[in-house]
């Protein structure tokens, strides 16, 4: 019962002889919020690839639910319950808010497309459940009226909004944001941090989530990674973080 | 979406309703035709349902999955060829294959007509399956390429493979099965898997690889698969289309099957709006026909005393000035990405009426 939900063991990411992530431990338990942390170009967003499986890992292992997902593709790892956002929003603009949240049920789909073209049995029981789930997260993020819009005329909080509701409906147990209050002002920031903290106290959602906004991630995360030039430098609570000297360098420059 | 179901129920019934409609004045249509059109205007329209099959399979996969393949005169060749050769008697093979005789089985199967229509979308569908598990393990316009070179090694095998295809000879002597109720039978019944397919999961999976594959990858789809299935989807589909047009022309040669024709129907999918079924069935119609009306200008004609010779090939340049224009001015086309609906239609007289008020 020791094993945590989610861990990587030595993570390391080579670009060509650029060492952009070298021996990353992070541990992320279930119903935890984690904060990965660090200055620009310190390999925050690679660590989520690497973890997704969008860039290769050359050395070290990713743990999930106790199972081995280093060499997984994808698609599996996102049908196997960690789904991510991105940090320069990707969505599908020409598709509908709901039609953007039902494409990621698409695994969790059990008729053929030999059946979707007949169109009975289990064609029309799915396609009713994935339409009810889509409108449900869109409910929960606040964009119910707007479900039938086009993504892209979505202004840019609300796309944020919605790449969220697109991962939760992966059914994921781990949710990787990146960057979600980028561009943010305050008040949204602060609007944010509270969906957050409901999202996460109503699905029982262990989160992992890149971020700038140091008050947004001192006040949501449990616990804190910080990584500076792809070297894992502090770990703990945001106290313990915050007070950290090599954090402090990192960030500030060293005296 | 289905937030009044009730009314989405009884909304539903209507346009049953007037789909069928819709069906049963295009078949009554087809029965005048057949019985008092022209032998010429009954070939228009055969010609025409052909395209519409090619054209919305087409669209299938370069629109609604975004994966440029150039491919369709390569799969309608396997399509034509391979219904062809199931159909023909033994005695004709006998006859026309007068540099190598056919090899043994082929020389002695002679099956019908509708199950050589099936047997030629299954292998082309096949043909498709063996070019897209390479190509699509990587991403980009590697499809373009290599379904271009596919088309190329299509024509050298079907003039070079003698003993199967009687070579530049071709086929002859085919029996004009293909009517006017089998090409828009078939036609229907690929538009209505085709708008089936595009409005399932799968359908909405193959957008999303278009708009980005990398979000789709990341949201447990597998591009590989869902790729493959367009490709191999609208292959069969041509097939069909090329085991139909075999039939119709009763005699094909490779000559037939030249890249002209996926450019053909590259222009209509253009035009009609990538992406838009509705689009591509439109097109196909409006460019078909007036490729036979637009034949004056390849005829000599005499205007206000001038006389011009007419020149061959003269449609092909209206076409591609067509579709250089709507490539500067109507990037989206016809339809762009919309779709038909009966909501929409009903809805139309409506805001006519009301963007004429506005300019009053």
């Amino acid at each position: 019962m020791n094993e945590p939900l989610f861990r990587t063991e030595m993570l390391t990411v080579f670009f060509e002889g650029l060492c952009a992530l070298s021996n990353l431990e992070l541990t992320i338990e279930r119903g935890e919020i984690v904060g990965l942390i660090g200055p620009n170009g310190a390999g925050k967003t690679t660590a989520f690839n690497a973890i997704t499986g969008a860039v290769r890992v050359s050395r070290g292992k990713i743990v999930f639910r106790g199972q081995d997902i280093t060499s997984w593709s994808t698609p599996c790892i996102a049908a196997g319950g960690i789904a991510r956002t991105f940090q320069n929003i990707r969505l599908y603009d020409d598709l509908t808010l709901t039609e953007n949240v039902m494409v990621a049920s698409h695994s969790s789909v059990t008729y053929s497309f030999l059946e979707a073209i007949a169109g009975f049995g289990r064609f029309s029981r799915d396609e009713r459940r994935i339409c009810q789930k889509a409108e449900h997260l869109l409910e929960l993020m606040g964009l119910a009226d707007v479900a039938g819009k086009k993504a892209r005329s979505l202004p840019y909080g609300s796309q944020r909004k919605l790449e969220i509701a697109r991962a939760l409906a992966l059914d994921p147990e781990l949710l990787l944001l990146d960057e979600p209050v980028a561009g943010m002002n305050p008040s949204e920031t602060r609007e944010f941090a509270e969906l957050l903290v409901k999202l996460h106290a109503d699905m029982n959602l262990a989160i992992g989530l890149i971020e700038h906004d140091m008050g947004f991630v001192m006040e949501v995360c449990h616990k804190i990674q910080v990584i500076d030039h792809g070297i894992p430098i502090a770990w703990g609570t945001p106290e313990q973080v915050r007070n950290d000297e090599r954090v402090i360098a990192a960030y500030l420059g060293s005296a | 979406m289905a937030t009044e179901i009730q009314s989405h129920g009884r909304t539903a019934a209507r346009d049953r309703i007037l789909t069928f409609a819709a069906l049963g004045i295009l078949f009554a249509f087809l029965w005048y035709a057949d019985n008092h059109f022209s032998e010429y205007n009954l070939r228009i329209l055969n010609n025409i349902a052909i395209f519409i099959i090619l054209a919305v399979s087409y669209n299938l996969i370069n629109g609604v999955a975004g994966q440029f393949s150039l491919a369709p005169n390569a799969f309608l060749a396997v399509g034509a060829y391979t219904s062809a050769i199931l159909t023909l008697s033994p005695e004709e093979k006998l006859r026309s294959f007068v540099i190598d005789p056919m090899i043994w089985p082929l020389s002695e199967i002679m099956i019908s007509f509708p199950l050589s229509l099936v047997v030629a979308g299954l292998a082309t569908a096949f043909m498709a399956l063996l070019t897209a598990i390479p190509v699509f393990r990587v991403r980009g316009d590697y499809l373009a390429i290599v379904t271009l070179g596919f088309g190329e090694v299509i024509q050298v095998v079907s003039n070079n493979l003698v003993a199967v295809t009687n070579g530049p000879l071709g086929l002859k002597g085919l029996t004009p099965y293909t009517n006017i109720w089998w090409t828009w039978g078939v036609c229907v019944f690929t538009v209505f898997c085709i708008v089936r397919l595009v409005n399932s999961s799968y359908g909405r999976s193959m957008k999303a690889v278009r708009e980005d594959e990398t979000a789709a990858e990341a949201m447990g789809i597998n591009a590989l698969r869902i790729k493959t299935l367009a490709f191999a989807f609208s292959a069969f589909f041509q097939g069909v289309a090329g085991g139909l047009l075999a039939h119709l022309v009763t005699t094909i040669s490779p000559s037939l099957f030249t890249f002209m024709f996926t450019f053909n129907l590259l222009i209509i999918i253009v035009i009609g709006g990538l992406g838009s079924t509705t689009g591509s069935i439109i097109a196909a119609v409006v460019i078909t026909w007036s490729g036979e009306l637009l034949r004056v200008v390849e005829e000599p004609l005499t205007i206000f005393g001038y006389h011009y010779e007419g020149i061959p090939g003269m449609r092909m340049v209206i076409f591609s000035l067509l579709l250089i224009l709507v490539m500067l001015f109507a990037r989206s086309g016809i339809m762009g990405r919309r779709e038909f609906s009966w909501h929409g239609l009903l809805e139309l007289p409506g805001k006519i009426a009301g963007a004429l008020k506005v300019k009053k």
